[in-house]
């Protein structure tokens, strides 16, 4: 073989990529572990030249933070909610693309936008959506009530506006507007992979079921989804990934405080909490981010060790 | 069930709209397929014979003309209503079902009276299986199967909810050489027992010929010929049919009528009685060529293939359209190893054809003995 011969020449090659890793991913994650298991690890006090003992304080001291559990429930809750929602509703819209000729490139367009779009940009236009009341705007006594979009559409159909935001709402009313965010922000990655998957799947399949004389519901269960689960748990997997590192969503619709005025760190998550306590609290920090690890890390086995049993590849 | 296509005619627009043309790929075709007998549609690629079953299917819809199964006009009836059964070239078998679950799915499907219990599903599906000898395979994926294996799953597929009609696409062209022998009997041996109207399309002239019961000839979306196998092979109509049907091919030669008589080059060989004198293109089978030391047509002899069963000899003439001519001569007979062979010829394996329209001019054959 070649290689053996010029082994060095691609190692020379590699080593622009496995510096960079070494240095920005492979070490920060062995520091992390490092940290983690140092007591009441602080960065600022190791410049001053404190020492921490070995220890699994980090965790436990985690554990028992009651804000932490608010951030695991939130976060949980975000990817059972919104993980089966964005894809069955990427499934649907991907097949009626799928199923239509004109327009399909310009409506395939205007469903991927939310993609290339900034997550915080799109945060603050669906909080201005949500709003209840208008903000104090302009000089001193100038003050222009405005209601929300969905308010006025609310008001419009004779309903009662919801205070889906703002200071004083309701813990529900808040996670609708985060599953719809969240969701409307998921759903264009799907439905490309989807879509994807659906024209590649053999047209004769389809005639054959025609011929055949297969109901469209039977088509779509008995033929589209087994032959799209491939794709189907990819989006599954990913999207579990994805939810449990859900951050700059609240931070869009809510600001750094994570939860309405007056209620800071109401609907703060795992990574939420991790951001917070990395300022003085680098252990704890790491900490939780090991924890958060080992949940992913359980549940993309199980979606694995699920898909394996259901998927046809 | 007879099928009977009435100038079905399918015509595809064109992709260039500025240029417009527009393709004909299945040109007036009418024919009735006679109730239980099996149908060759036989010819090059892009000739509209795939077309024509597609349309007989259900799955495309003719421009013009009408189809009919029995009594019943089905042309605008949709695929699923029309109860026939499809194998597709490929097989199209779903890929993530067993061999039972493909079996048993356009069993599922069925609705109203025709609604079968779950044991008379399984009981269909194991008939058919054993009909096409896979019942042993019924817990296999596809994927884990055989070309030939796919190809009867996908018979036992389409054969288990009794179609009126088979329709066969290219069923043996993903078959290698000695499966496609054994499998073309096998269709054969399913259709007859099964008594089911069947029509299948091949570019494979052997494979139409030797289990049809009558083949369809089509180039070009035209139907050229339709007869018994052994009929078009004997009486093609034109040019096209003679040099499509046979292996070897049909040999080609420039020829003349002067006085009756059929020139090639400037020897004289054979009496064409009743024929107008004119300049013609000759078919000459390659089984029609006798060898006879005094014989009217020389051609320059290149090489002798010793087939076992027979002989066949290379050669070539200057008159020739191809540029060898071979015959296939019985392998008693010595072949001198010279420079030149001479051959006489069977007069009922020449055809002669128009120069203008490649139509067949037929002539008279003196019976002098």
């Amino acid at each position: 073989m070649v290689e053996s011969k010029h082994k060095w020449k691609a190692w020379l090659y590699l080593a622009p990529a496995i510096i960079l890793l070494i240095v920005f991913t492979v070490w920060p994650i062995i520091n992390t572990v490092r940290m983690a298991f140092l007591e009441g690890y602080n960065q600022t006090a190791v410049v001053g030249g404190a020492t921490y003992s070995f220890g699994i304080g980090n965790f436990t001291k985690v554990l028992e933070y009651k804000g932490f559990l608010t951030c695991l429930g939130n976060t949980m809750l975000l990817c059972v909610l919104t993980v089966p929602l964005s894809t069955i509703l990427a499934l649907l819209i991907a097949v009626c693309l799928n199923a239509i000729k004109p327009l399909q490139r310009l409506l395939q367009t205007i469903f991927f936008l939310p993609y290339v779009t900034n997550s915080i940009a799109i945060g603050m236009v669906f909080a201005a959506m949500f709003n209840m009341v208008g903000t104090a705007f302009g000089g001193e006594n100038e003050l222009i009530i405005t209601s929300g979009i969905i308010n006025n559409i609310i008001e419009f159909f004779g309903g009662v506006p919801i205070n889906w935001i703002n200071s004083g709402s309701s813990y529900a009313a808040n996670m609708v507007v985060m599953v719809v965010y969240i969701v409307w922000n998921a759903l264009p990655f799907k439905i490309l992979i989807l879509l994807g998957g659906l024209q590649s799947i053999n047209k004769q399949y389809y005639d054959a079921a025609k011929v055949d004389g297969t109901p469209g519901w039977r088509v779509f269960s008995r033929i589209t989804v087994p032959l799209l689960s491939p794709m189907l748990a990819y989006v599954v997997i990913t999207g579990f990934i994805g939810g449990f590192k859900e951050y700059s969503s609240i931070v869009g619709i809510f600001g750094e405080d994570m939860g309405p005025a007056g209620e800071p760190g109401k609907l703060n998550t795992m990574v939420g909490f991790i951001y917070d306590s990395l300022v003085t609290q680098q252990g704890r920090a790491s900490a939780a981010a090991l924890i958060l690890f080992g949940i992913i890390f359980v549940v993309t086995m199980l979606n694995m060790y699920v898909s394996k049993k259901k998927t046809h590849y | 069930m007879k099928v009977e296509l009435q100038n079905l005619t399918k015509i595809f627009p064109s992709r260039n709209k500025k240029s417009g043309e527009e393709v004909i790929a299945v040109n007036n075709f009418t024919f009735t397929i006679p109730d239980g007998k099996l149908i060759g549609l036989l010819g090059p690629s892009g000739c509209g014979k795939s077309t024509t079953l597609y349309m007989i299917s259900g799955l495309q819809k003719p421009s013009g003309g009408k189809i009919f199964f029995g009594d019943d006009d089905v042309t605008e009836l949709a695929a699923e209503n029309r109860g026939v059964g499809l194998v597709f070239q490929n097989y199209a078998l779903y890929p993530h079902m067993t061999v039972k679950q493909n079996i048993l799915f356009p069993l599922q499907n069925l609705k109203g009276a025709d609604k079968l219990s779950k044991d008379e599903m399984l009981d269909r599906a194991y008939n058919a299986a054993k009909l096409v000898q896979i019942d042993e395979l019924m817990d296999r994926k596809p994927s884990e199967l055989s070309g030939g294996q796919q190809q009867r799953v996908a018979i036992a597929r389409a054969l288990v909810k009794m179609p009126k009609v088979l329709l066969l696409d290219e069923p043996l062209s993903n078959l290698d050489a000695r499966l496609r022998l054994q499998t073309r009997e096998e269709i054969r041996r399913i259709q007859k027992e099964t008594g089911i109207t069947t029509i299948f399309v091949t570019h494979d002239q052997e494979e139409a010929m030797s289990i049809s019961d009558m083949i369809v000839v089509m180039k070009l979306g035209v139907v050229q010929q339709i007869g018994k196998p052994q009929e078009v092979y004997d009486d093609p109509t034109n040019l096209f049919v003679a040099k499509f049907l046979g292996t070897p091919p049909i040999n080609v030669f420039e020829g003349e009528v002067k006085g009756e008589k059929l020139y090639i080059g400037d020897a004289a060989v054979l009496d064409v009685a009743g024929v107008d004198d004119q300049p013609v293109t000759v078919g000459i089978r390659p089984e029609g060529f006798v060898l006879d030391p005094d014989g009217p047509l020389t051609c320059n002899l290149n090489s002798v293939e010793v087939m076992g069963r027979d002989v066949s000899v290379v050669s070539t003439h200057a008159a020739s359209v191809n540029p060898t001519v071979r015959s296939i001569i019985d392998a008693d007979n010595q072949v001198a190893t010279g420079a030149t062979v001479r051959y006489s010829l069977k007069p009922h394996k020449v055809f002669l054809f128009s120069k203008a329209d490649e139509s067949r001019i037929y002539f008279g054959v003196k019976s002098d003995g």
